[in-house]
Parts: structure tokens; sequence; C-alpha cells
């Protein structure tokens, strides 16, 4: 029975990678998601994994390095943050449509300029569109569950896309916390081998990724977008076996004390759990307030966020990225739009904040309900309001 | 540094980045000394710099027009100001793994094309910044975060790499060598076209503590020994030449 240790977070997502057993890592150094793979390039040397390390010298060169080892079939992991991300954009885009289930841990931080280390979405949000499976953790356990969970969703024959996990910088990545560590045993039983349908392999030649008139390429889009919805029906197929497995149960959209709230606030990430502690506060308070915690980003759920907020008459969404010259946080825009047809449906009122690191404490938390109430009451101009900005 | 170098320095400036011992708070004085002896004007200057330790050495630091960059693309943000203001002295500061890897394509076609800018490479032989990882100058077995076994792969030697390319001054120079080191900066600031010094500099605590190479002060003296001139190799035999770096200008644009 796998025990509860304390690890730091980037050891454990590392550890993850190890027990399902990966067969290449490419990487490039990048804060703050180097722990990651400094621990895989320690697992090789030391020979707990038998994996091939890629210290290639750009992300750009590690997407691309990881695309062709899944090419040829093998199980293939990496990990990046902000900028490393953003280099490897045009890389994401390809890894997706040749239907390559690479996993990756994106460690989520702040796009330049200014020069920020610290931790923001506005990395994930730049490749919301890239085709990958996306998901958002908000704590160490479930990094390790879902980093495992990636690999079978993603090398899963009805799917056969890459996946890539989400969790914060440094308020997640470098904190040490306790974690249950799956045997390699029960991982490999949850886990089947990486079976390809068609890896590069000389005695069977395939061409991979050739040249697309215009007669063909919208098909080939709209698979690939069939294909991405219809993850979703493996995707909880999977947390529902893992669920069977290993005890611990994950879905798309996660309610927290929502029974009877009026007023929803929802996250994404590590900041739910302060968001809970906030909830539990007013709660006590007597007030109606619930959390909303978005985990799958996508294949977006629509289905069960519209089930989730259906009965509250406010929904307030924070952000942790801006559009520039949008409609608000990429987040709260979409949920407006999932919204948008339904006959019964909640006042959103959206915050952009948290933004390079800025932390958003639990009076925050019970500060933006306290403004996200009043806004929907009489009604804002604005389209989303920049939460704790010094003007 | 000493204090009549402080009128280069950003008001305000009191202590810099850099680990105890790291090589590049010396490089950085130097730098100041060669356009100090050359009486340059900062504000003519701009200095440009990428992603890591030695991109700190102009930015925030340097009271002159500075440019900090993203991770590899000095060159190229360098090129374009150049090109658009002429009259701009530009020198890029950056490190091996931000020149030479994730940047190495600028750095050769920059050479290529001879765009007239002064690059000081800090050469710490790994990604310092990040931890101390493998890097494109990380010596054959040495050990780094993620090489714990040895790093397998030879290293660039970059000056040879640039000349190659096309660059009209190449040099290169341990921080242990600082009167050659500031003479090289000053004639790499009055050549025309791209000029490049390699500048090595110890990285003791992401480095030196994992390869053994002792304190400070110890990977300052080894680096005095293993540096030898150019002039001075030429008359050693292969034997002699073991471990050694040889050190010097390599081409000056006049071969």
């Amino acid at each position: 029975m796998a025990k509860r240790v304390g690890l730091e977070v980037s050891v454990a997502v590392g550890d993850a990678a190890k027990l399902a057993d990966v067969d290449v890592v490419a990487a490039y150094p990048i804060t703050p998601q180097t722990h990651i793979v400094e621990h895989l390039a320690e697992l090789v040397a030391n020979g707990e994994l038998r994996a091939a390390y890629i210290p290639v010298e750009s992300e750009h060169s590690a997407m691309s390095a990881c695309l062709g080892a899944s090419a040829v079939g093998a199980r293939t992991f990496t990990a990046t943050a902000s900028q490393g991300l953003e280099l490897m954009h045009e890389v994401l885009y390809v890894a997706s449509a040749l239907r390559l289930p690479i996993v990756m841990a994106v460690v989520n931080r702040a796009l330049s300029a200014p020069i920020s280390i610290w931790c923001d979405h506005s990395d994930a949000m730049a490749v919301r569109d890239s085709g990958w499976i996306q998901m958002f953790v908000e704590n160490g356990q479930e990094a390790v569950d879902n980093v495992i969970c990636a690999f079978r969703i993603g090398e899963d024959r009805r799917v056969l896309l890459p996946v890539m996990i989400h969790l914060d910088g440094f308020s997640l990545s470098h904190v040490i916390e306790p974690i249950i560590l799956p045997e390699q045993s029960e991982v490999a039983r949850f886990l089947p081998p990486y079976d390809p349908p068609l890896p590069l392999d000389p005695e069977k030649p395939v061409t991979v990724g050739a040249f697309a008139p215009p007669f063909i390429y919208t098909e080939v889009k709209w698979a690939q977008e069939m294909t991405l919805e219809g993850a979703k029906e493996v995707i909880l197929e999977c947390w529902r076996e893992f669920a069977n497995t290993f005890g611990r149960h994950y879905s798309p959209v996660e309610s927290y004390r929502t029974e009877g709230a009026k007023v929803l606030l929802m996250t994404m990430g590590s900041l739910s759990e302060t968001a809970m502690v906030a909830v539990d506060k007013m709660r006590d308070e007597g007030k109606e307030v619930g959390l909303i915690k978005l985990r799958l980003w996508r294949p977006f759920p629509f289905a069960e966020l519209r089930q989730a907020v259906r009965d509250a008459e406010v929904l307030i969404v924070l952000d942790r990225a801006l559009s520039f010259g949008g409609p608000g946080g990429p987040v709260c825009s979409e949920v407006k739009a999932a919204l948008y047809r339904e006959a019964r449906r909640p006042e959103v009122v959206g915050f952009v904040g948290g933004l390079g690191g800025r932390d958003i404490s639990m009076a925050d938390f019970e500060e933006m309900v306290n403004q996200g109430i009043k806004l929907a009451e009489a009604g804002s101009e604005r389209e989303f309001e920049i939460f704790g900005v010094r003007e | 540094m000493v204090r009549e170098l402080e009128k280069y320095l950003r008001p305000g400036i009191g202590v810099t980045t850099y680990c105890p011992g790291c090589g590049e708070a010396i490089l950085m004085g130097l730098i100041l000394r060669a356009i100090d002896e050359l009486g340059l004007n900062m504000d003519d200057m701009l200095f440009v710099s990428g992603i890591g330790c030695a991109a700190w050495i102009p930015s925030p630091y340097f009271n002159a027009d500075t440019l900090h960059t993203l991770h590899g693309r000095t060159i190229a943000f360098a090129t374009g100001a150049k090109l658009a203001n002429p009259k701009l002295k530009v020198m890029v500061i950056s490190g091996d793994g931000d020149l030479a890897d994730i940047g190495g394509n600028h750095l050769i076609h920059g050479a290529r094309r001879n765009i007239d800018l002064t690059v000081i490479c800090a050469n710490n032989m790994n990604y310092g910044m990040t931890g101390g990882q493998v890097c494109s100058t990380t010596p054959v077995g040495a050990v780094t975060m993620t090489t714990h076994q040895g790093n397998p792969f030879p290293p660039f030697d970059l000056c040879r790499l640039v000349r190659a390319a096309g660059a009209v001054y190449v040099a290169r120079y341990a921080v242990t060598q600082p009167l050659p080191l500031i003479r090289s900066i000053k004639k790499a600031l009055q050549t025309e076209g791209f000029s490049f010094i390699e500048a090595l500099t110890p990285c003791p605590v992401q480095f030196g503590r994992r390869n053994k190479l002792g304190k400070p002060a110890e990977m300052l003296k080894s680096l005095m020994a293993r540096c030898v001139m150019k002039e001075r190799a030429e008359k050693l035999s292969p034997e002699e030449l073991k471990d050694k770096i040889i050190t010097g200008e390599f081409t000056d644009g006049r071969d």
C-alpha cells in the first residue's frame, strides 16, 4: 500500500512521470519548472528510470525532440513554463494535429515583459487553442494523479492527443506537500503500454505531417475538433477508473459547498485552496457562498459547467490572465459564452487578478465576493474588473 | 568595484544579484573600466542583454540605455537597434547559455552579417541562473543538475565557432586576466564590425560546488593556472597543453 510522504510538488511530478515509465524526456531549464526535469535527469542517471534524457538547447528543440520521439512510438514527457511554452508554440500545434500523445507539465508563470518569474495563467491562455487536452490542478496530489491519467487519456486509441497539466509556479510547484505516490505495479496495471497505431517504422513506412491542400485541410481540422470534444468521455472514463483503483475522484468541474449558494466564486489552479478556506469562513458567517473549481479547460466542459452554476444568482469568475483589448479574462469570457443560450443563468462578474505572482488572500476572496455581489446588483459598464490594482 | 566607476551605475544601486565568489561582478567592473579608459559617453551607448546571470551585468545596473530582452534573442534585438540607429554604440552582454545555446543561431548569423556589435559572452560553463544545468559549453565529464553522471557531450569552442561564422574580432580571456581583458574590450569597442569576446568566469555556487572545484578563491587560482596566452601556448607540447585553456586574440580583423 502506497504511503503518504512529504515531497516537493515538482519532484513528485517527476516521480509521476517515472511511475508512468516514460521512454524519452527532452527538456530545457526554465524557472519555476526546472526541478521536475532535474529530478527526471537524476532518476535516469542513477538507473531508476530507463529512459533517454535529452538536454536540448531550447524549448523549441525540447518540444520538437518530444514530437520526434512520440512519432516513433516512445512514451514522451516534458515540462516547461512561461516563455518556454511560448517558444514551443508552433510545435504544440503540430504535436496535436499529428495526434502525438506527449504529456507536458506546465508550471504556470507570467509572460514577459516586464520579466516576472512568478505565477499567473497568461502562459496557459496563450496556448488555449493549440489543440492539446488541458487541465489545471490545485495541489500536489492532483498533479501526480493527473500526470498518470494524462498518459492513459492521451494514448487512448479514441483520443491520441497531447495533454498539458497546468500547475501554479512556486505557490504550488515549490511547496512540500503530503503526497501519496502510487506503487509502480499499480500504475503499470492502470496504464497499459503505449501502442501507437502508426509509428514511424522502416518496416512499414508512413508519411507524417505532409502538405494538405484546401480540399482536405478543413476536414483534417474538423476531425481534430471532433476528437478533442470526444476526448471528454475518455477523460471521464479514466477518472472513474482512477477512482476505482486509487480511491481519489476527479471531475471536470468541481463544486465546493455550493448547496443552496446564491453566490458562486469560480477559480482555477492552486488559488482554489485559498478560496475554499474563504468560502468556509463566509459560510460560517451565514453567507450563501460556494465555490466552483474548473479543472478541465480543454475540452471545455460545457454541460458540467451549466449544471454546476444553474441555481446561482451571481457567478464571480477570477482569471489570472488578461486578454488585452478583449472581453476580460479568457476563462470568464468562455463561461459567459457557455451560458449565453441558457434560459436560467447567473449574472456573471469577471475579475482579473493574481497577475505576475501577486497573492490573493482569504480576505481578498471575501472582498471579491462582496464587490462581485454589488456589481451584479448595480450592473457594470465594464466587461471586467481588475482586482486590487493601484491606479 | 572602485568608487570612481560608480558614476556608471544607476543611482541607488547598492548590491548586485551575484552569488558570493561569482566572476561576473568582476567582469562588470572590467567592462566599465574599458568604457572609462576609452572615455565613451554612456548616453551614446546601448546595452542589450538576454536571460541569465550575465544578462544582469548591464540591466538594471548600468546608467545607460539598457534593453533586457528574451532568452537567446539578444543579438537579434541588438541588430535591429544598431541598424535603425547606427550612431548607437551597441554592446551585447549575456551568458554562454543565452548566446550560444538558445540564441546560437542569432550568434552565428550576427557574425556572418558582420553587424557592428560588441558581444561579451560571460562563459560560466553551465546554466547558472536556473540552478546549474548542462549547456553547450559544459566540459566533458562535468557534473551538473542534468548530467549527474558527467556530461557526455563535447563543448563548443565559441571562439572558433564565431570566427568561422565571420566575426572580425574574436578573443578569449578569463576574469583572472583583468588587464588583457580590459584591453580586449577596448579593442572590440573600437573595431568596426562584429566583435566577440568570450570571458571565462567561475561559477562557484552552481558549477564549482558540484565538480569539487573548491571555494571561489581556489576556482580563481585554478583558472589562473589553466589559462595560457596563445603566444606561449604555441611553444608548448600537446602534453603540456592538456587541461589548459588558450586565451588571447584569435582574429583582429586583419587576417
